[in-house]
C-alpha cells in the first residue's frame, strides 16, 4: 500500500477544505486542522513502524521509475524527522484552537499552517533535489505570510526582512542545484551521490557546498545568517516561533544540510570543520546575546540559535555517537522550545506584555503554564533527569571520544551560560511576586486546548531521555544515525508500491 | 563559458541591488533579477546550439537534442518566483500603509 503520498495529501486536502467550510461554520477550521494533523501523526508513526520492520515505504510519482521520475521514499532518518515534526505540528494545531481566537480570520491561519505542513512533510520524504527545493519554497512562502498574520507594523516589517533574506538564500540554493545538475546531469539524490562517488569529486563541489551552506544555513539560523530570527520570533503569533523553531529550522535547515553533506557529497574533513565552525559560533554568539534580552520571545530565539549550534556540533563531529546525540538533541530541542514558545503565548495573554521585567509569578497564577515552561527551560539548560541533559551529555562524550577536548569544553561552557541566562531571566517570571500589579491585569482567558497542548508537551519534554532506552525509540535513533554514517539512503530504490 | 559568466554577473547585480538599495520596491526588483539570472543559467545548462526539441518520431534520426529537464524545472521556478514576488509586493503595500515610506532605513521598529 502506498502510504507516503498521504503525508502530503492530507494537509493539502485540509488546506483546501478549510476555506470551503470554515467561512460558514466557525468551528470547522479547528476540527479540520486537528483531525488532519492527528492523521499525519498517525501516518508518520506507521511509516516509522514500517521502517523499523525493514520494509521502508517508497512511491514513484506518476509511476516513472527513478532516476527519471520523482521518487518519494522514507528511510530511518526521514521517519525520525517525520515523527518529530508531526508530533509538534499536532500539538501546535491543538494549541491554536484556543490561541488564535484573538485574531480575525482564523481559517486563513489554518490554511497557511496546513500548506506549511505539506511543504515540510514533502521535503522530508522526497529523494529529488529539485522537488526538495519546491517543497522548501512552499513551506517558506506559507511562513512569510504567517509571520505577517498579525498585520501589526512590526510583524509586517519582520515578515518583509525574513522574506527578503530567505528569498536570497533560496536563490543561492537554486544556483547550487543548477551547478550540481550541470556537473552530474541528474536530479535524483541517490543517483547524484553515485555519480559524485564515481567521479571522485571536483573543485566545483566546494563552490556548490558553500552555496548550500549559505542557503540552508540561513534557513537553520546558524550564526552569520541568524539576523532574521529574533525579529521574526518577537513579532508574530506565538505559534509561529514554535512552528519555526520546532519544525522549520529542523527540517529546512538541519535535515537538508545533513542529507546533502552526508549522503550526496560524502563527509570530508573540510566540510566537517566548516560545520563545526558554524556550530561553535552559533553556540557562543546565541548564548552571549541572550543575556541582554528583555523580550521573552527574543530570549528564547537567541537560545534557539545557541541550541541549534549543539545539533550542528554533533553532526560536524560525524562519529556515530555524535550523530545520535545530534538527532536526540534535535528531538528534545523541538519539543522543549515549542513548549517554551507556546507557554510564552499563554503568559503574554495573561500578563498583557512580553517584557520579562514586567512578568511575575506565573506558577502561582497558572500552574500548568508555569510548570510546563519550567520543564522546557530546564530541559534546554540540560538539568539531569530531563531530555536535554542526555542529548548534551552524548554530544560532549562524542567530542571527547573524537579527541576534541576543546569542543567538549566549549559545549560544557555554553551549557553553563545557558543555565545562567535562563536562571537570571525566568526565576522572577516563574516565582516572583508582585501582588499590586496582578490585581489590575485580571483579564486572562484560560483555554482548555492551550493547557492540554502545553501539558502534553511538558510530559514529552520530561520523558525525552526515554528515547535512549532499548526498545523505545533507540532502534529508530540508531538507524537514523546509521543512514548518515553509511552515507546511503532509501533502502529499496527500485521497488514500486 | 562567457555566457555562464555573464549569468553570474547578472546574479551579482541582483544581489547588489538587494544589499545596497534603500527603497523596498528596488529590493524586490533585485530579488527578481537574481531569480531571472538563475533561471537563465539553468536554461543554458540544457541548451545545445542549433539543437532541436526532444520529440521522438519514427522517421527522424535524433541528433543534437536540447535537454528538456531544465526547461521544465525553470517553468516551476518561475511560478514559485511569481508567488514570492506577489507576497513581497503585498507586504510592501501594507508596510507603506503603516509606515508611510518605502525607505528600508526608516522601517526600523525592530532592533536588538
Amino acid at each position: 500500500m502506498a502510504i507516503l503520498p498521504y503525508l502530503i495529501a492530507i494537509p493539502l486536502t485540509a488546506a483546501f477544505l478549510t476555506p470551503l467550510f470554515a467561512k460558514r461554520m466557525k468551528a470547522a477550521a479547528d476540527v479540520i486542522a486537528c483531525a488532519a494533523t492527528f492523521f499525519m501523526m498517525a501516518v508518520s508513526l506507521a511509516v516509522a513502524a514500517l521502517v523499523l520492520q525493514g520494509r521502508a515505504p517508497s512511491y514513484n510519482v506518476g509511476n516513472w521509475m527513478p532516476p527519471f521520475g520523482i521518487q518519494l521514499c522514507a528511510d530511518a532518518l526521514s521517519a525520525f524527522m517525520l515523527v518529530t515534526v508531526n508530533l509538534v505540528g499536532f500539538l501546535i494545531a491543538v494549541y491554536s484552537v484556543g490561541y488564535i481566537k484573538s485574531y480575525t480570520d482564523k481559517w486563513k491561519y489554518y490554511t497557511l499552517l496546513m500548506v506549511m505542513m505539506a511543504g515540510v512533510n514533502g521535503l522530508l520524504i522526497t529523494t529529488d533535489l529539485f522537488n526538495l527545493y519546491v517543497f522548501l519554497e512552499i513551506a517558506s512562502i506559507a511562513v512569510y505570510a504567517l509571520v505577517a498574520f498579525g498585520t501589526e507594523p512590526t510583524s509586517l516589517e519582520a515578515s518583509f526582512k525574513y522574506a527578503v533574506m530567505s528569498a536570497v538564500a533560496s536563490s543561492f540554493v537554486l544556483l547550487g542545484i543548477a551547478l550540481l545538475y550541470g556537473a552530474t546531469s541528474t536530479l535524483n539524490m541517490n543517483d547524484m551521490a553515485r555519480v559524485i562517488a564515481a567521479s571522485g569529486g571536483t573543485k566545483l563541489l566546494y563552490f556548490v557546498g558553500m552555496l548550500f551552506i549559505m542557503g540552508f544555513g540561513l534557513k537553520a539560523a546558524a550564526v552569520p545568517f541568524h539576523a532574521w530570527l529574533p525579529d521574526t520570533y518577537s513579532s508574530s503569533p506565538a505559534t509561529i516561533p514554535a512552528a519555526s523553531s520546532g519544525i522549520l529550522i529542523k527540517t529546512l535547515g538541519i535535515y537538508v544540510i545533513a542529507r546533502i553533506f552526508f549522503n550526496i557529497f560524502g563527509m570530508t574533513s573540510a566540510v566537517s570543520s566548516i560545520i563545526i565552525t558554524l556550530a561553535v559560533l552559533s553556540m557562543l554568539v546565541g548564548a552571549l546575546l541572550a543575556f541582554g534580552q528583555t523580550n521573552i520571545r527574543r530570549l528564547f530565539g537567541y537560545s534557539s540559535i545557541s541550541q541549534v549550534g549543539y545539533i550542528f556540533l554533533g553532526l560536524g563531529i560525524g562519529t556515530p555517537l555524535g550523530i545520535v546525540g545530534a538527532l536526540l538533541h534535535l528531538f528534545n530541542h523541538s519539543v522543549a522550545k515549542s513548549a517554551l514558545f507556546l507557554n510564552s503565548g499563554i503568559a503574554e495573554n495573561s500578563e498583557q506584555t512580553n517584557d520579562l521585567k514586567r512578568m511575575s509569578g506565573i506558577i502561582a497564577k497558572n500552574p500548568v503554564n508555569g510548570y510546563s515552561m519550567m520543564a522546557g527551560a530546564l530541559s534546554i539548560c540540560g538539568v539531569p533527569p530531563l531530555g536535554g541533559f542526555w542529548s548534551k551529555l552524548i554530544i560532549i562524550f562524542a567530542c571527547i571520544q573524537a579527541n576534541r577536548p576543546v569542543l567538549a569544553f566549549i559545549a560544557v561552557a555554553v551549557s553553563i551560560l545557558t543555565l545562567a541566562y535562563y536562571f537570571r531571566a525566568l526565576t522572577p517570571v516563574l516565582f516572583g511576586r508582585r501582588p499590586d500589579e496582578t490585581a489590575t491585569r485580571g483579564g486572562a482567558k484560560r483555554s482548555m486546548a492551550m493547557a492540554v497542548a502545553v501539558a502534553i508537551l511538558a510530559v514529552i519534554v520530561i520523558s525525552g531521555g526515554f528515547l535512549l532506552m532499548p526498545n523505545a525509540g533507540n532502534a529508530l535513533l540508531n538507524n537514523a544515525a546509521a543512514v548518515l554514517v553509511k552515507g546511503s539512503f532509501c533502502v529499496n530504490p527500485g521497488v514500486v508500491r | 563559458m562567457t555566457v555562464y559568466m555573464l549569468c553570474l554577473v547578472l546574479f551579482s547585480i541582483g544581489l547588489y541591488c538587494v544589499l545596497r538599495k534603500r527603497n523596498i520596491i528596488k529590493i524586490i526588483i533585485g530579488i527578481c533579477i537574481m531569480g531571472y539570472a538563475v533561471n537563465l543559467f539553468f536554461i543554458l545548462i540544457g541548451y545545445v546550439k542549433d539543437g532541436r526539441s526532444p520529440i521522438y518520431a519514427h522517421d527522424q534520426a535524433i541528433t543534437k537534442m536540447v535537454d528538456p529537464l531544465p526547461q521544465v524545472v525553470v517553468l516551476t521556478v518561475i511560478v514559485l518566483g511569481l508567488s514570492i514576488t506577489l507576497l513581497l509586493i503585498s507586504i510592501a503595500i501594507r508596510l507603506y500603509e503603516k509606515y508611510g515610506t518605502f525607505d528600508i532605513t526608516r522601517i526600523n521598529k525592530l532592533k536588538g
